[in-house]
C-alpha cells in the first residue's frame, strides 16, 4: 500500500480555562483529545459528530490555523507540526480550506477577481496577467463566468458564493481540500449542485478531500471512509459502506439511527439515547459516551477505550469489541 | 381520513413586504387548512415564506413594511386577520401557540423559567392564583420530559442545553391548551439526537393531548418522519399539497420532484445526486408565468407566461403544475373518489 498523503498521529488541542483575577488556568476544555487517522491519496475521508465534538477544531490544526497541544500532523512525507510558520505558510499552499459560511469568509469589499487572486500573491506565484487568467479560468471551471471576476460578494448568491469559495482554495492548485461544513449553510436543491461539483472537481484535478459535517446523508455521498467524533475523539472509523450499513459504536448506531429518512414508509428500530452531550471541560471519566451508552458495562466508567480494529478495515473504540470484549466474554 | 374538521384554514392569503423597490409579496394567495389534531408539514426552501405564513397566523408579521394584503385566515369561523391586537393577543397563547427556532433567543435571559412559564399563564388565566399556575408550570415541564421540575423552575435559560431550552419553549407554548400549535423549524438549531428526542415529544404530546401541529422546516425527512400531510411551498405559493405516503411515493410537481431526489440518503450511496439548476429566486423577483418555470426541464411556452391554478388531481393531492391540468378531478367526481 501506498504511504498515505496525510497522517495524524495523537492529535489534541486543550483549551486552558482561566479563572479569577490571576486568570490562573483552573482546567482545560479538552476539545480534541488523542486523535489518529490517515488520508489517502484521491479519497475523501468524512468526519462527522454533532456541536462540540471537535471536528472543527481537528480540521484547523491540520492547517495549523490553530496549534495543536499535542501530536503529529505529517503531510506528503513532511512534519507539518514542528517546522516554523514562515515553512507552514508556504505548505499551506498544497493544503487549502474551504469555510461553511459563504457570507462570512468572503470580503464584503473585494471583488471577486481580488479575492481569487489573492492566494496567488501570498504564495509569489505567477505575474499579473498570467494570474487574471487563472481566475478566470477557475470560475469557468466552477461553473460561473468570466465576467463575475469584477462584482462583488453581495452580488451572489449563496450557493455561488461557495463556488467561489472553492475556486478560491483551488487556486494554488492544492492535493488536500479541508472542507468545513461546506453545504450546510445552503439549500438543499443548491446543496447537491455543489456535491456535484467537488464530486466532478475531485475526479477532474485528482484532489484528496477532508470533509467535515454533521449531516449524514451529505457524508455518505461524499465520503470513501467516515470518522465518527464524540466529545473530542475519534470513536469510530472505516469505510463509508462498513459504518453506515454495519456500525460497531453504539454512538454511531444511535446517531445513524436519529437521522430522519425522507420515506414515510421507512421503518426501523430507532434508538433514542437520553440526555444532552457532556460539557468537555468536564467530560465523564472512562468511555466519554458511557453516561449516553445502552450498553454501559462496569469497565466502561474507568477505562478509555482504544481505537482498535474490531473487524478487518474497521476502527471503533469501545470495550464491546477488541481484546477486552474477548476476555470478558470469556 | 380527512373527515376531521379543519380547525384552522388559510384562504387566498397573500402578505406583502413595502420596500423602496415597492411591494413584494412573500406569500401570494395561499390556500391551505389544518385539521382537528394532524400534524401538517409546510417544507420548502429559504424565501419561499414558509415563516411568513405562520407569523401570518400568529398576526406577528412585522409592521411596517410588512402587512396582510387580502384573504382571510379562519380559526374555528372567526377571521383572524380581521381581530384588533387585542383580541389576537387573547387568541395567541390559548388557542395558536407557537414555538421558534433558536430556543435560545426566544426565552428572556433576565427571568427564571418559571417566572415565564407562570406569566404566560396568568396573562391568560386571571381568575388563577399564583399558587395554581406554578403548579401548571411544574406539570408542564414533567410533561415534556424534562427532570426535577421542582428546581427547573428556578434556573435561568442559560443554564439549559440546547434541546431543554427547546422542551420548556414547547411547556410553554402548551400551557394554555392551545388547539394548534406552530412549530417553525423547531430542530434545526439541534443535534440529530436532541432532535430525535424533540420530534418524538412533539408527535407523543400531539397524540396525547390532540393539539394540531403545523410544522415547518426545510427537512424532507423531518417531514416524512412526523407529519400526516405535507404542503410544499415554492417562491411564495403552494406548489403542492397532499399525504406524506402520496407526495413522497408519486410526487407531481416537477419541484418536489427535483428537491426528493436533491436529498441524499443516509441508507444508500447514490452515484450522483439530481441537481435542480439555477437559484432560488428572489421573493417577487418571478411575477409572470410559473415560478419554477426558469428551473424547471419540463417548462413549455404556456408555462412562462401564465401561472397555472393548483388542481386537484384526486380527493387529498392538489399541484400547481400545467401537466396536471387534464387529471384535475370535478367536483362531482371528488365526492365519488370520496365515497
Amino acid at each position: 500500500m501506498t504511504e498515505p498523503l496525510l497522517k495524524v498521529e495523537g492529535l489534541k488541542k486543550y483549551f486552558p480555562i482561566r479563572k479569577g483575577v490571576l486568570s490562573r488556568v483552573s482546567g482545560y476544555v479538552k476539545a480534541v483529545d488523542d486523535v489518529s487517522f490517515f488520508v489517502n491519496k484521491g479519497e475523501t475521508l468524512g468526519i462527522v459528530g454533532e456541536s462540540g465534538c471537535g471536528k472543527s477544531t481537528t480540521g484547523r490544526m491540520l492547517m495549523r490555523l490553530l496549534e495543536p497541544t499535542e501530536g503529529k500532523v505529517v503531510f506528503d512525507g513532511k512534519e507539518l507540526t514542528n517546522i516554523s510558520n514562515d515553512d507552514m505558510r508556504k505548505a499551506r499552499r498544497e493544503i487549502q480550506m474551504v469555510f461553511q459560511d459563504p457570507y462570512a469568509s468572503l470580503n464584503p469589499r473585494h471583488t471577486i477577481e481580488k479575492i481569487l487572486e489573492e492566494p496567488l500573491i501570498v504564495h509569489g506565484l505567477g505575474d499579473a496577467k498570467s494570474r487574471k487568467k487563472k481566475v478566470r479560468e477557475l470560475l469557468e471551471i466552477v461553473g460561473l463566468s468570466s465576467y463575475h471576476a469584477k462584482r462583488y460578494p453581495h452580488q451572489f448568491s449563496g450557493g455561488q458564493r461557495q463556488r467561489i469559495g472553492i475556486a478560491r482554495a483551488l487556486m494554488t492548485n492544492p492535493k488536500l481540500i479541508i472542507a468545513d461544513e461546506p453545504v450546510s449553510a445552503l439549500d438543499v436543491s443548491i446543496q447537491s449542485q455543489v456535491l456535484n461539483l467537488m464530486q466532478d472537481l475531485q475526479k477532474d484535478l485528482q484532489l484528496t478531500y477532508i470533509f467535515i459535517a454533521h449531516d449524514l446523508g451529505v457524508v455518505r455521498h461524499i465520503s470513501d471512509r467516515v470518522g465518527v467524533m464524540y466529545l473530542g475523539k475519534m470513536v469510530e472509523i472505516t469505510e463509508s459502506e462498513l459504518l453506515y450499513d454495519k456500525p460497531l459504536h453504539p454512538y454511531t448506531q444511535a446517531l445513524l439511527s436519529a437521522v430522519p429518512v425522507p420515506d414515510p414508509n421507512f421503518v426501523r428500530d430507532q434508538i433514542l439515547i437520553k440526555g444532552d452531550i457532556p460539557s468537555p471541560s468536564n467530560p465523564p471519566s472512562g468511555c466519554t459516551f458511557h453516561t449516553r451508552c445502552p450498553f454501559k458495562m462496569d469497565v466502561c466508567t474507568t477505562v478509555v477505550p482504544k481505537l482498535e480494529e474490531a473487524e478487518p478495515g474497521h476502527f471503533v473504540a469501545c470495550h464491546l469489541y477488541g481484546e477486552r470484549a474477548a476476555l470478558i466474554n470469556r | 381520513m380527512s373527515e376531521r374538521k379543519a380547525i384552522l384554514q388559510v384562504k387566498g392569503l397573500r402578505t406583502s413586504f413595502f420596500t423602496d423597490d415597492g411591494e413584494i409579496p412573500a406569500v401570494d394567495n395561499i390556500d391551505f387548512s389544518v385539521h382537528e389534531g394532524e400534524v401538517l408539514g409546510i417544507v420548502g426552501e429559504s424565501g419561499c415564506g414558509k415563516s411568513v405564513t405562520s407569523l401570518s397566523i400568529m398576526g406577528l408579521v412585522p409592521s411596517p413594511p410588512g402587512k396582510i394584503t387580502g384573504g382571510e385566515i379562519l380559526f374555528e369561523n372567526q377571521d383572524l386577520t380581521k381581530l384588533s391586537d387585542k383580541e389576537m393577543r387573547m387568541v395567541r397563547g390559548n388557542d395558536v401557540a407557537m414555538i421558534f427556532q433558536e430556543p435560545m433567543t426566544s426565552l428572556n435571559p433576565l427571568f427564571s423559567i418559571g417566572n415565564q412559564l407562570m406569566e404566560a399563564i396568568l396573562i391568560h388565566r386571571k381568575d388563577w392564583s399564583k399558587k395554581q399556575a406554578k403548579n401548571r408550570a411544574i406539570e408542564m415541564l414533567n410533561l415534556v420530559g424534562l427532570p426535577r421540575a421542582d428546581e427547573l423552575m428556578k434556573d435561568y435559560p442559560h443554564q439549559l442545553s440546547g434541546g431543554m431550552r427547546q422542551r420548556v419553549m414547547i411547556a410553554m407554548a402548551l400551557v394554555c391548551d392551545p388547539r394548534v400549535l406552530i412549530a417553525d423549524e423547531p430542530t434545526t438549531a439541534l443535534d440529530v439526537t436532541i432532535q430525535a428526542q424533540i420530534l418524538q415529544l412533539m408527535k407523543d404530546l400531539n397524540e396525547r393531548l390532540n393539539t394540531a401541529v403545523l410544522l415547518i422546516t426545510h427537512d424532507l425527512g423531518v417531514v416524512a418522519e412526523t407529519c400526516e400531510r405535507v404542503v410544499v411551498m415554492y417562491a411564495g405559493q403552494v406548489v403542492e399539497e397532499g399525504p406524506v405516503q402520496t407526495i413522497f411515493k408519486d410526487p407531481q410537481h416537477p419541484y418536489t420532484k427535483g428537491l426528493l431526489q436533491s436529498v441524499p440518503d443516509m441508507r444508500f450511496k447514490k452515484q450522483r445526486l439530481y441537481s435542480i439548476p439555477g437559484n432560488v429566486p428572489k421573493p417577487g423577483s418571478i411575477r409572470t408565468g410559473c415560478r419554477f418555470a426558469a428551473r424547471c426541464e419540463f417548462a413549455f411556452d404556456k408555462c412562462l407566461t401564465e401561472n397555472p391554478d393548483l388542481y386537484q388531481t384526486s380527493s387529498v393531492h392538489k399541484t400547481r403544475c400545467f401537466l396536471y391540468k387534464n387529471q384535475e378531478v370535478s367536483a362531482n367526481d371528488r365526492t365519488l373518489v370520496e365515497s
